[in-house]
């Protein structure tokens, strides 16, 4: 059987995420103390030989990320750190649950994060409807102001951090880096032209270094334990773990800390319960709505980012939606198709047309059409344009579901099949 | 702590004007400063006069605030009940039958989603993924999550409600 490994989730449900106390007892901010020790470009070092990719769903390396951006804009006056807490993929809530029960872990990465970088000012940009990881947010803010972990001086060290929450309003793209900092600054959530990166130009115009609340989960125990520690988890390109959020029919639906390298049939049979009412399993959705389908074929498959991605799916966020015998897959991808509608900006015309098409075609798809696999045909080659000539990974997200589906679930789409 | 603000429980008896000074006179916080404002308000909305209002306090024209206001959706123009329904009809929430939750609180409220009740308690909106996945179905009323809706669920959270007990 398989089972977790907690590293990042070890706290949680077991200490008083309100309490500093707690957290510095389990061996909390020893992290930072020896981060503070460490030359800024030590620390970088370290994040890149463990290995560190980051975990909002892109996996790019957090040390390469981190140089670029303490090398970036040497004559600007200041560099920021911003917390990317505005999670809102679909079916994703690995965030919140570290939020939630150890906001001190990921509060620890972000100012370890920032003495690498040399930033002097943060933000954490927090989605408004997480009113729970707000609120221990904030108090765990408080409490590492008290302690002296932020302001002037942290812990002797001469080394300073301003940290400020900044709450989003209800808008997937801001959830998008450069989409983010526009948002950040008080403006429309409309993605900027990259590049520049947010490494050379971020926020208010300076290096920015935006870090997804997970990976930084993991930097306090990179410094505090060491690479070599930290190898010994995961895959050689893929250390370390990774929250799952599993949903849908399964009997235990909720988050699982695992080892990269488990298989879709595994999750749902060793932790998530197996199937609800032993129901058969029809089909996932991997990484929410800019996600991928994937049909029974792929039970066996490890769910690696390399392995995935060689087979046409996406591990995304580690969101992992389950379907069963009777669930019509179009009744889901009809649901994401009128969620990127939603969530479209309008800046780019062929995401702003295209969505708005694509949830038109779908519902024809559903109602009576004379040629409904020529209809599909066209649903995919909009989606590919849209990918083409959209500005932001929005524009370049719905081909990701409708693909999939089509893949696997082609017949029933068309109404030769039955759900 | 500005971010008590940000509650809709907060006393409602600060002045548009009083609100908008708890914060820095930087554009960053236009967000922050509609946010207190809506939860200012008794109908949970942002009138003309906090627009303009908060554009003088910012240095910004009145359009680009509305284009700010009228961008996210959590921000509203009109006026909207003292509760905030947000249903989730995410694909989770979708799959374990989210719309019979929408059905049940149209039904139990009398309106449609959009609206709000004549006795201006409610205002019914979907909203997209609140990560409660887990607990699938799931809404929020103001600030707090209910998971794992069903008619008894709901009836049993609006009464609580209808009574001022939330």
């Amino acid at each position: 059987m398989k089972q977790e490994t907690r590293i990042i989730l070890k706290n949680a449900g077991r200490i008083d995420p309100g309490s500093i106390d707690d957290y510095i007892a389990a061996g909390g901010y020893e992290g930072l103390r020896k981060a503070l020790g460490m030359k800024p470009g030590a620390v970088i070092d370290e994040l890149l030989e463990a290995g560190l990719r980051g975990r909002g769903g892109a996996g790019f390396s957090t040390g390469m990320k981190q140089r670029f951006t303490s090398k970036g804009c040497l004559e600007c006056p200041r560099r920021y750190v911003v917390v990317n807490a505005d999670e809102g993929e679909p079916g994703t809530f690995k965030d919140r649950i570290i939020m939630e029960q150890d906001p001190h872990l990921y509060l620890e990465g972000t100012i370890i994060a920032a003495h690498a970088i040399r930033a002097s000012r943060g933000y954490i940009y927090l989605r408004a409807e997480y009113h729970q990881s707000i609120e221990r947010t904030l108090r765990a803010i408080e409490q590492a102001y008290e302690k002296g972990f932020l302001g002037k001086n942290i812990m002797g060290s001469g080394v300073d951090l301003d940290l400020e929450i900044k709450l989003g309003a209800g808008s997937y793209l801001c959830g998008e880096e450069l989409t983010m900092l526009e948002s950040l600054e008080g403006k429309r959530g409309n993605p900027r032209i990259k590049p520049p990166f947010p490494a050379e130009k971020g926020v208010f115009g300076m290096p920015t270094l935006v870090n997804n609340v997970e990976t930084l989960a993991n930097v306090p125990l990179i410094i505090s334990k060491g690479k070599q520690w930290y190898r010994q988890f995961g895959t050689e390109r893929s250390p370390g773990t990774k929250i799952f959020t599993i949903s849908g029919q399964v009997n235990k639906p909720g988050h699982y800390e695992l080892e990269l390298g488990i298989s879709l049939r595994e999750l749902i049979d060793h932790l998530a319960g197996g199937m609800r009412e032993g129901k058969a399993f029809k089909a996932a959705l991997l990484g929410g709505a800019a996600g991928t389908f994937v049909g029974p074929v792929m039970l066996d498959e490890r769910l690696t980012y390399d392995n995935l991605a060689e087979k046409g799916a996406t591990l995304g966020s580690g969101a992992v939606i389950v379907m069963a015998e009777g669930d019509p897959v179009h009744d889901i991808l009809h649901n994401c198709l009128r969620f990127f509608r939603h969530e479209s900006c309008g800046k780019c015309v062929p995401c702003r047309a295209g969505t708005t098409l694509l949830v038109r075609e779908s519902e024809e798809l559903r109602a009576e059409h004379p040629d409904k696999d020529g209809l599909l045909q066209q649903m995919l080659r909009e989606a590919q344009i849209m990918a083409s000539t959209s500005l932001c990974p929005l524009g370049q997200s719905p081909v990701l579901p409708l693909k999939s589906a089509a893949k696997y679930f082609a017949d029933e789409l068309t109404g030769r099949g039955r759900a | 702590m500005y971010f008590a603000l940000l509650y809709s429980q907060y006393p409602r008896t600060m002045s548009i004007e009083s609100t908008i000074r708890q914060f820095r006179p930087e554009k960053h916080n236009l967000l922050m400063i509609l946010h207190a404002l809506q939860n200012s308000h008794p109908k949970n909305y942002l009138t003309e006069e906090a627009l303009s209002n908060t554009a003088r306090y910012l240095g910004l024209t009145k359009s680009a605030v509305y284009g700010v206001a009228s961008y996210y959706s959590m921000f509203s123009l009109t006026p909207r009940g003292k509760y905030i329904i947000r249903v989730c009809v995410s694909p989770v929430c979708e799959l374990l039958k989210a719309k019979e939750v929408v059905g049940i609180l149209e039904k139990e409220l009398g309106i449609t989603t959009g609206q709000t009740t004549p006795c201006g308690l409610f205002t019914l909106e979907h909203s997209e993924c609140l990560g409660q996945c887990q607990e699938a179905p799931s809404m929020m009323i103001n600030e707090k999550v209910y998971n794992q809706l069903d008619a008894n669920r709901i009836n049993d959270i609006l009464q609580g409600f209808r009574q001022h007990k939330p």
